[in-house]
């Protein structure tokens, strides 16, 4: 037991550093009153943040007629909105990995974890959560199986045994987890939310998404939850887990619909999915 | 060249009694050459009747310029009759859109979706082109040459410069002059100022000496105390850049939507008593005046 808490510990010190810059961006861009002065400050901060907007900003799809090269110079020419809308965009997804890892497809993965960030986000709203609380939530969508990418980076041969046990055997994801490494990709991710220092909430959303009903009840983890049913249910991606996983009564309740019944109340989940896609070709700018 | 407004009205449409002088349609303006070939900026609802009118003599060719693609400056284009008439020829130059990286197709077919509109722009009859504008583009139209320059308004904005006939007309599509968001003595207030002033500059060597000079007003000084960052222009700041661009003639627009006539009538005569050693000649516009440059 020792032996497998040094191996995670030793994956999740592996893993860089969470950009403070993140949290911020997306907090200021939920705010209306959000003062293009400190959007400018929290970006100017981070030095690849910096470099991806001038990237983007440089590119063909602005089609500026002179280099913008630096931040200030961006705010200037992009004003607060534009600057506010693509550094959300870079802020969401500049925390996961772009390129491809063993055992684990970067882009199946992306959509999946897209397409729950976008649920969360959408599932949140109909339980009338605030524009600003909406922001984290679709954070809490984006990083839950983020554990998988610990494993799939510095654990590559024991990730690659659970994707077999799972394709051979039929065994569950997570009990095919603890089979092999000892423990599942939610409890190395709550590790991994500790280290970054993650708020409370985004941590147990991480630690929780398989277990909601353990534990104090969440409205949080109870969104990313269904967001993650609803992801697998109608295909959108794959982190390595098809097995839709039952509503607990509880969270049937919160929303008085089943499953099913919530699909129904989220016809424009798609194309909200697909807009969230371009946030994938903003962090490729790196 | 001469110019007409088919719509002056900022933001949102805003008919009624109390804006018969200036009018209620948003955002319209159609330019003609000598040999009457079209050129429209932007497709407020004032196109619609632009529209109607060209369809008594089709078939028509236009060149449309879209300066953004906030709603007062595209809600027209669905109900522009020419585009659903086969024979007719329509071109649509606009800013492309940086975040979904897609061009000014993608943002016009948006608002006509299903949700929005009943007809789709696949199901549109006339010869449509699309051309996505770039910063400091001249797009040669033969009988004319219109010129690009990105202004300041929360989308990507272009303001325009037409030339034609020997004449120059400049349309800012919405802008408000650039600021430093910094305070004197703040360690980055020195750069973005340089910056600021730069842009400015920019502007204001674009249209030096224009024949006339098309411009966003919406705000008086006092009320853009509240109003700073909306990306819109006063009065008082269009006519200073007029006058030190030295152009020969200012139209004052994108009346702000609440504004009566009354008021915009207040406005002016203010405007031309504080303003009458300046040599600004300006005017404010009115929707439907024609004007022979």
């Amino acid at each position: 037991m020792q032996d497998v808490k040094k191996k995670l510990m030793s994956a999740v010190d592996q893993m860089p550093a969470f950009p403070k810059s993140v949290h911020q961006v997306l907090k200021l861009a939920g705010d209306i009153n959000c003062s293009q002065k400190e959007l400018v400050e929290v970006i100017k901060k981070d030095p690849v943040f910096t470099l991806k907007i001038l990237r983007l900003v440089n590119s063909a799809y602005f089609g500026l007629a002179r280099e913008v090269t630096s931040i200030n110079h961006a705010s200037v020419y992009l004003g607060l909105n534009t600057l506010k809308n693509v550094a959300l965009g870079l802020a969401a997804v500049g925390a996961i990995p772009k390129s491809n890892v063993a055992g684990l497809d970067m882009g199946a993965f992306w959509l999946h974890s897209l397409a729950v960030a976008t649920g969360t986000r959408m599932l949140g709203s109909m339980l009338g959560v605030s524009r600003d609380e909406a922001a984290d939530y679709f954070a809490a969508g984006l990083l839950h199986d983020i554990g998988k990418v610990v494993f799939a980076l510095y654990m590559p041969n024991e990730f690659a045994q659970v994707g077999e046990k799972i394709a051979e055997q039929g065994t569950s994801l997570k009990q095919a987890e603890l089979d092999v490494i000892g423990a599942t990709h939610a409890d190395i991710g709550s590790m991994l939310a500790e280290k970054w220092n993650l708020p409370g909430d985004l941590h147990d959303a991480i630690a929780r998404h398989h277990t909601p009903d353990k534990g104090k009840p969440s409205q949080l983890v109870d969104c990313v939850f269904v967001a993650d049913q609803i992801s697998k249910k109608l295909a959108f991606g794959s982190a390595g887990d098809y097995m839709v996983e039952e509503l607990p009564k509880s969270i049937e309740e919160r929303f008085s619909l089943d499953l099913d019944g919530l699909i129904k109340e989220m016809p424009t989940l798609d194309e909200e999915v697909e807009h969230a896609r371009i946030f994938i070709k903003l962090g490729e700018a790196s | 060249m001469r110019f007409r407004f088919r719509g002056t009205r900022g933001s949102l449409s805003a008919p009624g009694p109390d804006t018969i002088k200036y009018g209620g349609n948003t955002t319209c303006i159609e330019v003609r050459s000598d040999n009457d070939d079209l050129i429209i900026l932007d497709a407020g609802t004032g196109i619609r009747e632009l529209g109607l009118e060209l369809a008594k003599n089709m078939p028509v060719k236009c060149h449309l310029f879209v300066s953004h693609t906030h709603w007062d400056h595209i809600q027209g284009v669905p109900f522009f009759v020419p585009m659903f008439v086969s024979g007719n020829e329509l071109i649509i130059y606009g800013p492309p859109d940086p975040l979904t990286m897609t061009g000014i197709e993608a943002v016009l077919a948006k608002q006509m979706e299903y949700p929005h509109f009943p007809v789709r722009v696949s199901e549109l009859l006339a010869d449509i082109s699309y051309k996505t504008l770039n910063d400091g583009q001249v797009v040669d139209l033969g009988f004319a040459t219109v010129s690009t320059i990105l202004m300041n308004h929360p989308a990507m904005d272009f303001g325009c410069k037409v030339e034609c006939d020997g004449k120059t007309l400049f349309f800012t599509g919405d802008h408000e002059p650039f600021y430093n968001i910094y305070e004197p003595g703040e360690e980055d207030y020195e750069e973005y100022e340089k910056i600021v002033r730069e842009r400015n500059q920019g502007i204001l060597e674009f249209i030096r000496g224009v024949d006339i000079f098309i411009a966003d007003s919406q705000y008086t000084e006092e009320e853009y105390v509240l109003k700073q960052g909306w990306g819109h222009s006063t009065f008082e700041r269009t006519l200073a850049l007029a006058k030190e661009a030295g152009v020969a003639k200012v139209y004052l627009t994108h009346h702000e939507t609440t504004r009566t006539d009354e008021q915009v009538d207040a406005i002016y005569a203010r405007l031309q008593e504080e303003w009458k050693d300046s040599g600004v000649n300006f005017e404010m516009a009115r929707e439907g005046e024609v004007i022979e440059i």
